[in-house]
């Protein structure tokens, strides 16, 4: 029996619409009850579940070196991002130091993915709202970074790039080269989209004052990330709790106060500008060093070392075949994804997998504002509002 | 190893409003978390959010950990975070294997009530008070609880 809306008792009849999971401008396989009266939204429920590919179960059966992998799977727009918070989640149980150089390329590579899942949504918010064109501008953008991500992983999304004590390799010469074309390139095309859209009437009247949400309703509903921003809360992860040296870095955190569509908006493409400037000073004064940590027991060693060690063999051989054994104890580390509080709570039982792997997604959380800010708008404001939340559905389902 | 956390101001707050409420402390790569026994939790929580000093107004996430075959066997986990002064803290209720149930907290803070009816999807643990405790994740008629630590992976049907 699937889920529905159930009916008021002594309130005579309406219409019910299941809007989904086969919907184009659900992004993904979300799926919505609507009661209606003629067009308008009365009440609203949402229905998830139809990804879900038990993530947290499966992290408990592989070891902590082979979920990194499955990171990458949950939010497929941003998976450096999912890497990350994983990742640090593991070194933070460890207790293990990252060396400068590698939390540099870490922070330049989550930029980048930052910049590229917003233009994806840029893209599809667009064309949810009838803006056909901004769609292709946006791909061919995004295409220039994943570019990037396939010259230093080998992979356009499921790069898995970051490892438990750094990078999985060293980037190979002149990718600085194709950054560098991105970042002098991006200001202006961002220019471009705010041309064909910030002033644009039809787009102004499809997003301003729809999907309202105040900040205390938001706080008290979990919202996180550039929808809580737009909101008028000045909460960002980065400035907050600073990881991976971002305490380094010379940015703004753009908020708007009016918690509509627009706003959200707003606030997503100043994001980007923000992290172009990111990147920028991490290109600029990337350290020098090695990119993994000196950790035998738990980061595998440089491969020219296995040739000439029969320790470093050992490790290798150790850490590939049974995994490493973090100590006993539980940690809560949060990253701020592109589209919120990404959060791995680890527990360890001191054996070679984790004992459990909580994912606190962003999407998942930010999807309870939905069905309350919808009630009292037309059918073709919720596609507006769904895009501007922003949900992935792979990382709601998890 | 985890150890006892020294001086903590949420920790001191919370003795002085009701002493019975902490049950067990703990201290892990500077995270503390609090165990609470279950029926004193949904005032302790709107104790912490409402307090001026704390204001845990946040709720990060919500999960469960079972330890199945000890007792008791489940573990509610709450993250608890101040957008003023940027704190975190974990809260834990420690619930028996056999019909596993605890307050609902969705009255202090609406965000608990995806998180809420994950739990009980993934573990069946009952939270009593939730407006809408149905299953998530999973099918409707889905049978069992796949997160506990007794659901097989495979071979199962």
């Amino acid at each position: 029996m699937p889920i529905t809306l159930e009916k008021i008792p002594g309130q005579e009849e309406k219409v019910i619409l299941s809007m989904g999971p086969q919907h184009p401008a659900t992004h993904g396989v979300l799926r919505l009850v609507l009661e209606l009266e003629g067009e308008t939204v009365v009440r609203a429920l949402y229905d998830i579940g139809y990804l879900h590919t038990g993530f947290e179960k499966s992290f408990e059966k592989l070891t902590y070196h082979q979920d990194i992998t499955l990171t990458d799977r949950m939010d497929y727009l941003a998976p450096l991002s999912n890497n990350l918070g994983f990742c640090l989640a593991v070194e933070k149980l460890i207790g293990l130091e990252i060396p400068p150089r590698a939390q540099w390329i870490r922070v330049l590579l989550t930029e980048l993915t930052r910049i590229q899942s917003h233009l994806v949504w840029l893209g599809s918010h667009a064309i949810d709202l009838g803006a056909m064109s901004m769609f292709l501008y946006c791909f061919r953008e995004r295409e220039e970074i994943l570019h990037i991500f396939e010259m230093v992983s080998g992979q356009r999304m499921m790069t898995s790039f970051f490892r438990v004590g750094g990078l999985a390799l060293e980037p190979p010469p002149g990718w600085l080269k194709r950054v560098e074309k991105v970042v002098q390139q991006l200001p202006a095309r961002i220019e471009e989209y705010e041309t064909l859209l910030t002033k644009n009437p039809i787009w102004l009247r499809r997003t301003v004052g729809i999907g309202k949400i105040s900040a205390e309703d938001a706080v008290a509903l979990s919202l996180s990330g550039p929808s809580l921003r737009a909101s008028g809360v000045k909460w960002d992860i980065r400035k907050s709790e600073p990881y991976s040296s971002y305490e380094k870095f010379d940015f703004e955190i753009p908020t708007r106060p009016d918690g509509d569509v627009y706003a959200r908006y707003m606030v997503r493409v100043e994001e980007m500008r923000q992290s172009l400037r990111i990147v920028r000073q991490a290109m600029e004064g990337l350290p020098e060093g090695p990119v993994r940590a000196k950790a035998p027991h738990f980061v595998l060693p440089e491969r020219e070392e296995m040739k000439t060690s029969i320790e470093a063999l050992i490790y290798h051989f150790k850490i590939v075949t049974e995994g490493f054994c973090p100590p006993v104890g539980e940690v809560y580390q949060t990253i701020e994804s592109p589209r919120g509080e990404l959060g791995f709570y680890m527990v360890s039982d001191g054996s070679p997998r984790p004992f459990r792997c909580h994912v606190r997604a962003p999407s998942f959380a930010n999807m309870q504002t939905l069905p309350k800010v919808i009630v009292g708008h037309m059918i073709a404001d919720v596609v507006a509002v769904i895009a501007s939340l922003d949900p992935i559905l792979g990382e709601v389902d998890r | 190893m985890p150890t006892q956390p020294e001086s903590n101001s949420i920790l001191e707050k919370l003795r002085e409003f009701n002493s019975a409420a902490v049950e067990d402390t703990q201290l892990f790569r500077g995270e503390v978390t609090i165990h609470i026994p279950p029926h004193h939790l949904r005032r302790v929580c709107e104790f912490l959010r409402d307090t001026p000093e704390l204001s845990l107004k946040y709720l990060s996430d919500l999960t469960a950990i079972d330890r199945y075959p000890n007792e008791p066997r489940f573990e509610v986990v709450y993250h608890l975070h101040s957008l003023e002064s940027f704190q975190r803290l974990r809260l834990k209720v420690r619930l028996p294997g056999d019909d596993p149930k605890v307050e609902s907290v969705v009255t202090v803070w609406p965000g608990a009530n995806a998180f809420e009816r994950e739990v009980f999807d993934l573990f069946g643990i009952r939270f009593e008070g939730h407006p809408y405790l149905r299953r998530i994740l999973m099918p409707e008629d889905w049978e069992g609880h796949p997160l506990r630590k007794d659901y097989p992976t495979e071979g199962f049907r």
